[in-house]
């Protein structure tokens, strides 16, 4: 006989205080764990957003990241030169030989210094970079000290909007427009003309990076072996765009995990425990009632099913709550420095299929541990002693 | 105090329930004491400063350089005692994952700016007679295993190329702050060896270090040395080293924000264990309360007994959990890749704040059951079947 | 004899959502020192109502309840804690020993309010023990013990300050025929031999045959 549902969500309703307690308990701590979850997904959601599978690009292989990479010009001219590369009717490679360069610039909340990228690019990027637009003023002259600034930037550093001038490099650099990418890496960037750049950091034509479109997918093997063959390209190495920012990201979202999980595993020992005093008190305060249902007929499977399910839609509950709690957060933008990059990335809280199944799957196993050991308990009450304790 | 028997007793009246409920405090302190220590590892630069060095880097970003020609401006502004250089190598040593900080710095005068780097006096002449010599700190050497005399291959990206460089010395920390886990070798072998390979390399400095000669001329020093080269290509951006260390923080601001939410999260989770414990137990010892009134004890019996059962789990469980707190903290190192954190203990403020939150715990905790104590009638009390 | 307790005027209602039911209705009754009395009366007659009231834990909404020349319906919630210590031994129906204590340790409890030394309460709990003839069960806790040796301990618990009054609800409605007899010949010894006034509420008639004086409560009226 199974014992219905009615009891158990009777008992549920019945001892609200500390099942309120319990429940609370455990809605915090899927919150903390979704949150966390959400926090790592958007950043690399936010990078992997930033390239594209069409592109390749090209950097030092001992480079950490876009700013410590170097390519003398003559190795870009060879690297154009490969034929896996996509041509634009006039035959010239759809390359863009990019600088990359971090600068310090004030923050506009909370005082202090961001830092922020920005990359010189050639006029292909905006061929390979279709998903950039420019929604507010003008795109910067090719020739000018002229640039155009994300989206992130713009609403986050003191002094980044339009119209007003930015200084390095004993420059002034006229900012004359916004650009947003949907999300991705590259608003929390400035742009400007390379040759500009070169000329005003004294670059003398090499590059951070090399990014250009291949002509098809597949020539992304042949394109890579070559690489390997040539001597003058040993020391560089193309990755897939996509692929290679989703690495910068790496750092930042594997240390925000690691820290994140441990904790989580910390708070749900605590949850857990808590779940298990208060399924231990409800089953001792049931004493007689078990008995009862014992002495009517019912199994001892049935028992201590009763009370795992009870245990279970606490933790249920409590899932859901923290869960919702944490699924708020999604409007939230917060901004951070990616240490793949060595700066600030702004980033959205991300909730995914797959973080929504962990949190409550997470959820169920504190309500399964927690509420385990008693259900055996109370399965095993001797009929005639539990009778007897009222 | 005559009523800490009842106390005690009461305490153990439900061993497993206790024994749960400390359990639970015990790991919510532990994590606590490991949150607070990722954010005291953060700081660690900052602690690790010292009031009478500056910093004197690009004004464009710290990644630009400043010419080599800077230096002896710099010197002779009054009040500076001594200054060094260093250059951020970066570059990859064995693979993409070791980190640790790798600098070009100038072998003179390095050591003398940072006494705390403790390195014997000949190891500290065999490293300036060798061109292609190398420092380590004690802790790199022992992370890779690595005695004097042995060699180290970097693979360079800002100074691309294949550099071999030989450990002529090991320096110990001198605080429990100091990071012990850079490299240093010679800025002239690395400058040399760039204007013979890359063409319009060469003459450049990551940033100076200045030691001045009084602290509270800090401020003014800054001022005149950046004052000589406003207006420049290279602009110059002067602080103290404390400022310098505390703007690559206020850039992570988001997460240590986070990690200070989690330490109150944590504090609030302690609360409801600890407060749901304590109104289960209340609840059922109703009627034992109402008996005790009816015996003469008073209100304040009732929230001494009820508060002091309380404070002695919170205390146990806080007390256990900060025992564990020391090697649980060593775990968490263990797991992390190397490097992340260079310095990492457990704060004598961390081990205090436990302390107090275990008492703040203790306290409120009790507050609902103690306010039921005292609002049930004796003849409510009584009545009360549970 | 001058009264002990004087009961003056007392009425007490309790409420129940916006209804008011008077349990006791302007009572009177005068209980001379060295009474043993008995109340008795159907249920919901008041009896316990008024067994409150004189015991201190419960307070009327009009009236005087005064005992050795105190009105304690005029006290404060502390100051009644602090009478109740000093002067009244209760003795339940269900015993309502602590369980985590043992009988010794159950009976020294109203002492611990007292400034006795240590050694002074132990001389006090022993002499309880030897008038309730318990002596040897000392360090047994209830639940090591028989429903009848757990009133005596209860009853040694209520006389070992030496109370002015005791106070009884139902001593032995929840004991068989023969635990029952003896706890009632303790209350008698008490009575007579050291001379307690007892104010016992039941509804067992054997149990107020042995009282001097019965009175009947019905539907908060004394008869």
């Amino acid at each position: 006989m199974k014992i219905p549902f009615k009891y158990v969500r009777r008992n549920f309703v019945a001892r609200r205080l500390t099942t309120a307690i319990t429940i609370a308990g455990i809605s915090l701590v899927v919150f903390v764990f979704s949150a966390v979850l959400m926090m790592a997904y958007g950043v690399q959601k936010t990078l992997i957003a930033t390239g594209s599978d069409d592109n390749v690009l090209v950097a030092r292989k001992a480079a950490n990241g876009e700013i410590s990479s170097i390519i003398p010009s003559e190795t870009a001219n060879i690297i154009k030169s490969l034929p896996q590369i996509a041509r634009a009717p006039d035959d010239s490679p759809i390359a863009s030989g990019e600088v990359v360069v971090v600068i310090n610039l004030p923050k506009i909340s909370e005082g202090g210094i961001s830092n922020v990228t920005v990359r010189g690019v050639s006029p292909p990027a905006f061929q390979l970079r279709p998903q950039v637009k420019i929604v507010a003023g003008r795109m910067f002259a090719w020739g000018a000290r002229e640039v155009i600034v994300g989206s992130a930037v713009a609403k986050r550093i003191e002094g980044a909007q339009i119209g007003k001038e930015v200084k390095f490099v004993g420059n002034q650099w006229r900012i004359v427009g916004m650009f947003e990418t949907g999300g991705s890496g590259f608003d929390s960037e400035m742009w400007g003309d390379v040759a500009q750049i070169h000329d005003a950091f004294r670059r003398s034509g090499s590059f951070s990076t090399l990014t250009f479109r291949l002509q098809r997918r597949d020539q992304f093997d042949p394109l890579r072996a070559e690489f390997e063959r040539d001597n003058r390209l040993q020391e560089f190495e193309p990755k897939i765009e996509k692929r290679f920012f989703e690495e910068q990201s790496e750092l930042l979202a594997t240390f925000i995990r690691i820290l994140g999980i441990f904790v989580t595993l910390i708070f749900s020992a605590g949850a857990t425990i808590g779940a298990m005093i208060t399924m231990y008190a409800a089953v001792a305060n049931r004493t007689a009632e078990v008995g009862t249902l014992r002495a009517l007929g019912f199994r001892r499977r049935s028992v201590l099913g009763a009370f795992l399910v009870e245990s279970l839609l606490i933790a249920v509950t409590g899932g859901a709550i923290g869960l919702f709690l944490a699924s708020t957060l999604q409007f939230f933008r917060v901004s951070t420095l990616n240490f793949g990059s060595f700066s600030e990335l702004e980033f959205a809280f991300a909730l995914s299929p797959q973080i929504v199944i962990a949190s409550l799957a997470f959820a169920m196993l504190m309500g399964v541990l927690g509420g385990f050991l008693p259900s055996v308990r109370a399965s095993r009450l001797n009929i005639v002693n539990a009778l007897r304790s009222s | 105090m005559r009523v800490f028997k009842l106390m005690l007793k009461n305490a153990l009246r439900h061993k497993l329930r206790s024994f749960l409920t400390i359990l639970g405090i015990a790991i919510a302190v532990l994590a606590f004491g490991l949150l607070r220590t990722v954010v005291t590892a953060w700081y660690s630069g900052v602690e690790a400063s010292a009031a009478n060095r500056l910093i004197t880097r690009n004004a464009v970003s710290f990644i630009f350089p400043l010419p080599y020609a800077y230096r002896d401006q710099i010197a002779k502004v009054p009040g500076v005692e001594q200054i060094t250089y260093a250059n951020w190598f970066g570059g990859v040593y064995i693979d993409k994952n070791q980190f640790f900080a790798r600098l070009a710095v100038d072998a003179k005068t390095i050591f003398d700016v940072y006494p705390e780097f403790i390195v014997p006096k000949d190891q500290f002449e065999a490293f300036q007679r060798e061109r292609n010599a190398c420092v380590i700190g004690s802790d790199i050497a022992t992370r890779y295993n690595l005695k004097l005399g042995d060699l180290m291959q970097l693979e360079g990206d800002i100074y691309p190329g294949k550099w071999a460089f030989v450990v002529r010395g090991i320096y110990r920390p001198r605080d429990k702050t100091t990071d012990a886990t850079q490299m240093f070798f010679h800025w002239t072998y690395v400058d040399e060896q760039m204007k013979q390979e890359m063409l319009g390399r060469g003459g450049d400095v990551g940033w100076y270090v200045i030691r001045i000669k009084n602290p509270d001329d800090a401020a003014r020093i800054s001022n005149d040395i950046d004052a000589l080269f406003k207006n420049s290509r290279a602009e110059t951006k002067t602080e103290s080293e404390r400022q310098f260390q505390q703007g690559f923080i206020s850039s992570a601001s988001v997460i240590i924000t986070s990690l200070n939410v989690m330490s109150f999260v944590i504090i609030g989770i302690i609360m409801l264990i600890l407060g749901n414990t304590m109104i289960m137990s209340a609840r059922e010892r109703t009627l034992e309360y109402a008996v005790l009134k009816t015996l003469g004890f008073s209100s304040g019996h009732l929230v001494g007994l009820i508060g002091g059962e309380s404070l002695l789990i919170s205390f146990l469980g806080g007390g256990f959990g900060l025992l564990f707190t020391y090697p649980f903290v060593a775990a968490f190192q263990a797991f992390v890749p190397k490097g992340w954190f260079p310095v990492f203990y457990v704060e004598f403020v961390t081990v205090v704040l436990a302390g107090l939150s275990a008492l703040l715990v203790g306290v409120v905790a009790s507050i609902f059951p103690i306010q039921r104590a005292r609002r049930t009638t004796i003849v409510e009390g009584l009545r009360f079947i549970g | 004899m001058a009264a002990l307790i004087t009961v003056q005027n007392v009425s007490k209602s309790y409420w129940r959502d916006s209804f008011k039911i008077p349990v006791l209705k302007n009572i009177t009754l005068e209980v001379p020192e060295g009474e043993f009395l008995g109340l008795m009366g159907p249920s919901g007659s008041g009896k316990t109502t008024l067994l409150n009231l004189v015991a201190g834990i419960d307070k009327p909404d009009t009236g005087a309840v005064v005992i050795d020349s105190t009105d304690i319906a005029k006290l404060g919630e502390s100051a009644l804690a602090k009478w109740r210590s000093r002067h009244i031994g209760f003795i339940f129906q269900f015993y309502n020993l602590l369980p985590v204590l043992t009988a010794f340790e159950n009976i020294e409890l109203p002492l611990l309010l007292t400034p006795l030394s240590k050694k002074g309460r132990r001389e006090h709990v022993e002499t309880a023990l030897n008038v309730v003839g318990l002596a040897d069960r000392m360090h047994h806790y209830p639940k090591q013990l028989s429903g009848g040796q757990e009133q005596r301990v209860a009853i040694a618990r209520a006389i070992v300050t030496d109370p002015t009054l005791l106070v009884a609800d139902e001593p032995t409605g929840d004991l068989d025929k023969n635990s029952a007899d003896e706890i009632l010949t303790l209350l008698e010894r008490l009575n007579k031999e050291y001379k307690k006034t007892i104010v016992m509420v039941t509804h067992d008639p054997r149990a107020a045959e042995r009282a001097h004086t019965v009175r009947q409560l019905d539907k908060g009226e004394l008869t």
